[in-house]
C-alpha cells in the first residue's frame, strides 16, 4: 500500500463572506504528481498555499503525513517545512546573486559545502552563465528558473509548484517539465498548479479541476481527459467552457 | 588653528565622536530590533505605537535635555546615579533623541520589503529568525540611511548636551557646545574652525557609510 502524504477533510477557505475554496475530501499518495487545473480565481493557488501549510484553512483539516508524523499548519516545525519546497507564481528573489538565491535553502539548513549541488541546479535550469548576476537584474523568465532551481536544490520530498512555466518560452518550459518528470521518477510527491491542461496531461498522474472554489473533478490523468465524471470537466478539457 | 590641532581641540573632537558613536551604537541596538518587531508583529495598538514612534522622531532636543536634566538632578528619580554633567548623561539624552529615528526608519524600510518574501523564504525552510534576518538584509539600504540620519542628528545636536553635560571644559565640552561658547565670547575664528572640524568628521563618517552602502549593494 502506498503511503498517504496529504489528507484533506471538509476544507473550506473563506475571506469574509466569500468562500474561495471548498474541498470535502482529498488524499494524495507518496510519489504522485497531482496537477490542479481550473480557471483563474478557481482557488488553485489558495489550495497550494494550504498544502504548503503556510496558513491553516478557515475550517476543516489538512494534514501532511511524513515519517509517521501527522503535520498541520499549527504544529509544523521548521524541520517539517524543510521536507517541502514551493515555487510561487510570482517568485520574489533575494537581492543577491542568482547563485546565492539558489544557495539560500541550503544555507538556512546549515549546509555550507554544497557548491557542486548549487552549480548542478543552476545548470539544470540553464542559468550557469548568470550565476553571478544580481537577481534584481534578471528577467521574469530567468527569475522563474532560479525559483525552480532553489526549490529543487534542497531535494524536497514534497514539491509544490504554482504555474512554474507561466513566464517561460516553450523551450525553457520544456526544460522545467523535464525537471518535474525527473522528480516524479525520483519518487518526489509533486503538486503542480497550471493553466496549461496539456502540461497537466504530460506530467500528472492525477488531475484535479477546481471551479469557483469547488473540487469538480479528481481523477487519474487518463480518466480526467477521456472519461471525466463531471460534464464541466469535459467542457473544460474541450475548451468549451466560458471563463 | 585647524592645522595645529592643539590638544584641547583634539580632546573636544574626540569627545564628540565618543558621545556620538556610543549613543548611535545603543540606539541601533535598541532601534533595529524594535523597528523590525513593529513592522512584522501583529499587535493591537500598532497604529498608536507607530504614531508614538513618528512623534519621537521629531522630539525637540532641548525638551529631551530638560527632562533628562530633571531626571538626573539630585532630586530626580535617577539622581542617585550621579550622571548629571557627565558624558553618560549626554549619551543618555542622545539615545533618547536618536532611537525613535532608528526605529522609524527601520520600520518603514522593513515594511517596504515585498511582503511575499517572508513567506517565500519560509517555504524554503527558513526559521522565523532567518525570515526576519532575510527581511532586514533586503532592507539594508534603508537601515544605512537610518544610521546616517542618526549619526547626523547626534553629532550636530547642541541643546540637550548643553543642558545635561554643562559644557564643562575638559569633561563634557563637545564640538557643538564649544562652538556656542566661542561664538558668545566673540571668538568667531575659533568657532568657525571648530565648525569645519565638525563638518569634516561628519563628511568622513558619511563617506565611509556611503562606501559601505556601495559594497552591500553589490551581490556577493
Amino acid at each position: 500500500m502506498i503511503p498517504l502524504v496529504y489528507a484533506l477533510r471538509d476544507v473550506k477557505q473563506t475571506y469574509g463572506p466569500r468562500t474561495v475554496l471548498n474541498v470535502p475530501s482529498l488524499a494524495v499518495e507518496e510519489g504522485e504528481v497531482v496537477s490542479i487545473v481550473g480557471p483563474s480565481g478557481a482557488g488553485k493557488s489558495t489550495l497550494l498555499r494550504l498544502l504548503a501549510l503556510l496558513q491553516p484553512p478557515s475550517s476543516g483539516a489538512i494534514s501532511l503525513h511524513l515519517d509517521r508524523r501527522i503535520i498541520t499548519a499549527a504544529n509544523a516545525t521548521t524541520a517539517d517545512r524543510r521536507q517541502m519546497a514551493m515555487v510561487f507564481q510570482r517568485p520574489v528573489l533575494l537581492s543577491r546573486s542568482a547563485y546565492d538565491n539558489v544557495a539560500y535553502g541550503l544555507r538556512v539548513r546549515g549546509e555550507r559545502d554544497a557548491d557542486d549541488r548549487i552549480r548542478e541546479a543552476l545548470a539544470a535550469v540553464s542559468m550557469s552563465e548568470l550565476a553571478g548576476a544580481d537577481a534584481r537584474t534578471l528577467s521574469g523568465g530567468e527569475a522563474q528558473r532560479i525559483a525552480v532551481a532553489r526549490a529543487l536544490v534542497v531535494q524536497p520530498r514534497v514539491l509544490l509548484l504554482d504555474e512554474p512555466t507561466a513566464n517561460l518560452d516553450m523551450g525553457t518550459a520544456r526544460l522545467i517539465e523535464d525537471l518535474i518528470a525527473t522528480q516524479r521518477s525520483a519518487g518526489t510527491t509533486v503538486i503542480l498548479v497550471t493553466h496549461n491542461i496539456f502540461q497537466a496531461r504530460r506530467l500528472a498522474t492525477r488531475v484535479l479541476l477546481l471551479m469557483e472554489g469547488d473540487l469538480v473533478e479528481n481523477a487519474l490523468t487518463r480518466q480526467f481527459f477521456e472519461s471525466p465524471r463531471d460534464p464541466r470537466t469535459a467542457a473544460f478539457v474541450a475548451g468549451d467552457l466560458n471563463y | 588653528m585647524i592645522t595645529s590641532l592643539d590638544a584641547e581641540v583634539l580632546a573636544i573632537a574626540g569627545r564628540s565622536l565618543q558621545v556620538t558613536v556610543s549613543a548611535l551604537a545603543i540606539s541601533v541596538a535598541i532601534g533595529i530590533p524594535a523597528g523590525a518587531w513593529l513592522a512584522l508583529a501583529h499587535l493591537p495598538g500598532k497604529r498608536l505605537l507607530t504614531t508614538v514612534v513618528y512623534t519621537g522622531m521629531g522630539l525637540p532636543p532641548v525638551v529631551v535635555g530638560l527632562v533628562v536634566y530633571l531626571m538626573l538632578s539630585r532630586a530626580g528619580p535617577l539622581g542617585s546615579l550621579g550622571w548629571l554633567f557627565t558624558v553618560r548623561a549626554m549619551v543618555l539624552a542622545q539615545v533618547i533623541i536618536a532611537t525613535p529615528l532608528i526605529v522609524g526608519v527601520t520600520m518603514s524600510s522593513v515594511l517596504a520589503v515585498d511582503p511575499s518574501l517572508r513567506e517565500q523564504v519560509r517555504a524554503l525552510g527558513a526559521t522565523p529568525v532567518q525570515e526576519t534576518l532575510a527581511q532586514l538584509f533586503e532592507a539594508r539600504f534603508g537601515l544605512l540611511v537610518g544610521l546616517v540620519a542618526g549619526f547626523g542628528s547626534i553629532i550636530s545636536e547642541v541643546g540637550a548636551v548643553m543642558l545635561v553635560g554643562g559644557n564643562i571644559e575638559g569633561r563634557t565640552r563637545v564640538l557643538t557646545t564649544a562652538i556656542v561658547l566661542e561664538t558668545r565670547k566673540g571668538n568667531f575664528d575659533l568657532g568657525l574652525a571648530l565648525g569645519i572640524i565638525l563638518l569634516a568628521l561628519a563628511f568622513v563618517t558619511n563617506l565611509a557609510m556611503v562606501m559601505a552602502q556601495g559594497r552591500v549593494g553589490n551581490p556577493r
